[in-house]
């Protein structure tokens, strides 16, 4: 779509491709992670009663940017006994892994960075990368605190994928297409034709889809939350046991690429919830550009919304940072294959009995 | 199976519970007191840097010698007759030029010992706790009022005039034997 647009505009494929792959980098995750991090540092310190970053602009607005100027300067150490060809793939896989994610997502009906019909396998897939790069980075760091991080992460990353997929079947039988587009395009019109309140169905459906869908969204949240190596489940990075887990040895822009992938990840996992669950970029309350008659409005409103309900969510994973202890490791276990694995397979089958009415 | 949907329960209820709690201290103040600009109340009997007003002060060393860590050091030289050194804000008269007065405040250990024995109240503790210096030798604080050139002055002066008495006074002996001679030599 915006490849399409870009080559015509420019007339070299080539040019147009690399732009298009740059356009999510720049003018998303970039200011997406220094609005986050704020964000995180703020909210954090007023949920404990404290001001935050208060130094740096007003009310500490440019801290974030000040952080990255000092990453940048910093220098870049590798310790003598690591594996350093691994040491330095590794923050670059992890942050392909979540970038490659943003290829796929439609930020509005307008602007998706490849409208494949396979856009949710795609991003299931492709989120995969970021589990081989932490435990490239854990073992390639020679560290037995960064090994043990990467080893809790790669356990926990790929039993937490099972209910995470499990989920998104369950609204595969309810939409019949994996193309994130279409997904979109059924949840339109108001919020209760949003997936979670049953989609487009009617009648005795959707009222019984209803409390499926409010299960599978509880279900595919706490998963997806474990996925990104957010507290309850950070014990891949447990600071207070691990020192910080598999990106302890990494300094400098490695280190940044760490953290822009996780806050990426935060993103891109809150994108899918919403595509699934919450109308993707679909306005909960119509457009203001239809009411209007300025069509060229309604794109930029959907982007408002997806962001809007993006950032939402993200917000609600900070607010539950800050509110639960972590998890042990067999506690964590146990949340995955007692719990959420079975209820999302119960679910799964109870979702898939109804679409048959 | 009960025991199950009640571990689910549990779990849900007591996160929302959290949830709830969190929320609400995001709309309590903070209590975060932001130092340089905005200074914490000081504890009434606090104890921070000395100083000395030297208006005041006598050169009784009574402060120097109630210091448990020698960290005061003060030299005082008579005044000449003549001189009139004024009077301290408690009708006390001045009779000592004070030419050193340093407090190693690195040294000074904030018991407020020397406060008290003062009878003219000079030597007393602000509410200054900023201080911090690069050079440990910028921490002896000189209080004397008077100039360098005053204090060799007030040096000279004291020992001319003690020069003079010593002289008038071995003119006065030297005179007194003269006259003791003289009168042995009259009664002979």
């Amino acid at each position: 779509m915006i490849f399409d647009f870009l080559s015509k505009l420019i007339g070299s494929e080539i040019i147009a491709s690399i732009i298009s792959a740059l356009l999510p980098l720049f003018l998303f995750i970039l200011p997406f992670a220094l609005i986050a991090v704020y964000l995180e540092r703020k909210v954090s310190a007023h949920m404990q009663d404290r001001l935050g970053p208060m130094r740096v602009g007003y009310h500490g607005l440019l801290q974030t940017i000040a952080d990255f100027i000092k990453l940048l300067q910093k220098e870049d150490i590798i310790a003598d006994q690591n594996d350093k060809p691994l040491f330095n793939i590794a923050p670059v896989l992890v942050f392909t892994g979540s970038y490659a994610v943003f290829a796929a997502l439609p930020f509005t009906s307008l602007y998706i960075g490849s409208n494949i019909n396979l856009g949710l396998f795609y991003i299931i897939g492709i989120s995969g990368l970021s589990v081989i790069g932490i435990l490239m980075a854990g073992w390639a760091s020679n560290n037995k605190y960064t090994l043990l991080g990467a080893m809790r992460s790669a356990a926990q990353m790929i039993s937490y994928e099972i209910p995470t997929i499990m989920i998104v079947v369950t609204i595969l039988m309810v939409t019949g297409t994996l193309n994130l587009n279409d997904i979109t395009q059924m949840q339109s019109g108001f919020f209760w034709n949003w997936m979670i309140f049953g989609g487009h169905a009617t009648g005795i459906v959707k009222i019984l889809l209803i409390p499926f869908m409010i299960v599978a969204f509880g279900v595919i949240y706490i998963s997806t939350l474990a996925e990104v190596n957010r507290t309850p489940f950070d014990i891949p990075e447990a600071e207070s046991e691990l020192v910080s887990g598999y990106h302890t040895e990494y300094s400098g822009m490695k280190f940044a690429m760490f953290f822009l992938a996780e806050y990426a990840n935060m993103f891109a996992v809150s994108a899918i919830v919403i595509l699934l669950f919450f109308g993707g970029y679909q306005s909960p309350i119509g457009y203001l550009g239809n009411t209007l008659g300025l069509h060229w409005l309604v794109p930029i409103e959907q982007l408002f919304w997806f962001t809007f309900k993006g950032v939402g969510l993200v917000l609600v994973q900070m607010w539950l940072r800050w509110t639960l202890p972590r998890l042990r490791v067999d506690q964590l276990m146990a949340v995955c294959w007692k719990y959420l694995i079975p209820i999302a397979f119960f679910n799964l089958l109870i979702v898939g009995l109804i679409t048959l009415i | 199976m009960k025991k199950y949907l009640n571990n689910i329960y549990l779990a849900l209820s007591t996160i929302f519970i959290g949830m709830k709690v969190t929320f609400k201290h995001l709309f309590v103040p903070a209590v975060t007191i932001q130092y340089p600009s905005v200074k914490p109340q000081l504890p009434s009997r606090e104890r921070n840097r000395l100083y000395v007003n030297m208006d005041d002060c006598i050169g009784c060393d009574q402060c120097a010698r109630a210091c448990p860590v020698n960290c005061i050091e003060i030299e005082t030289v008579k005044s000449i007759p003549g001189e009139d050194l004024g009077q301290t804000s408690n009708g006390k008269r001045k009779a000592l030029w004070v030419t050193k007065f340093d407090i190693d405040i690195a040294k000074c250990c904030f018991c407020e010992l020397c406060v008290f024995p003062c009878p003219t109240d000079c030597i007393y503790m602000t509410d200054v706790y900023e201080f911090s210096e690069f050079e440990r030798n910028n921490l002896v604080y000189d209080f004397v009022t008077l100039t360098e050139d005053e204090r060799i002055d007030k040096k000279a002066n004291y020992e001319k005039m003690m020069a003079e008495k010593a002289a008038q006074k071995e003119a006065e002996l030297k005179a007194k034997e003269q006259a003791k001679k003289d009168n042995t030599e009259e009664n002979k």
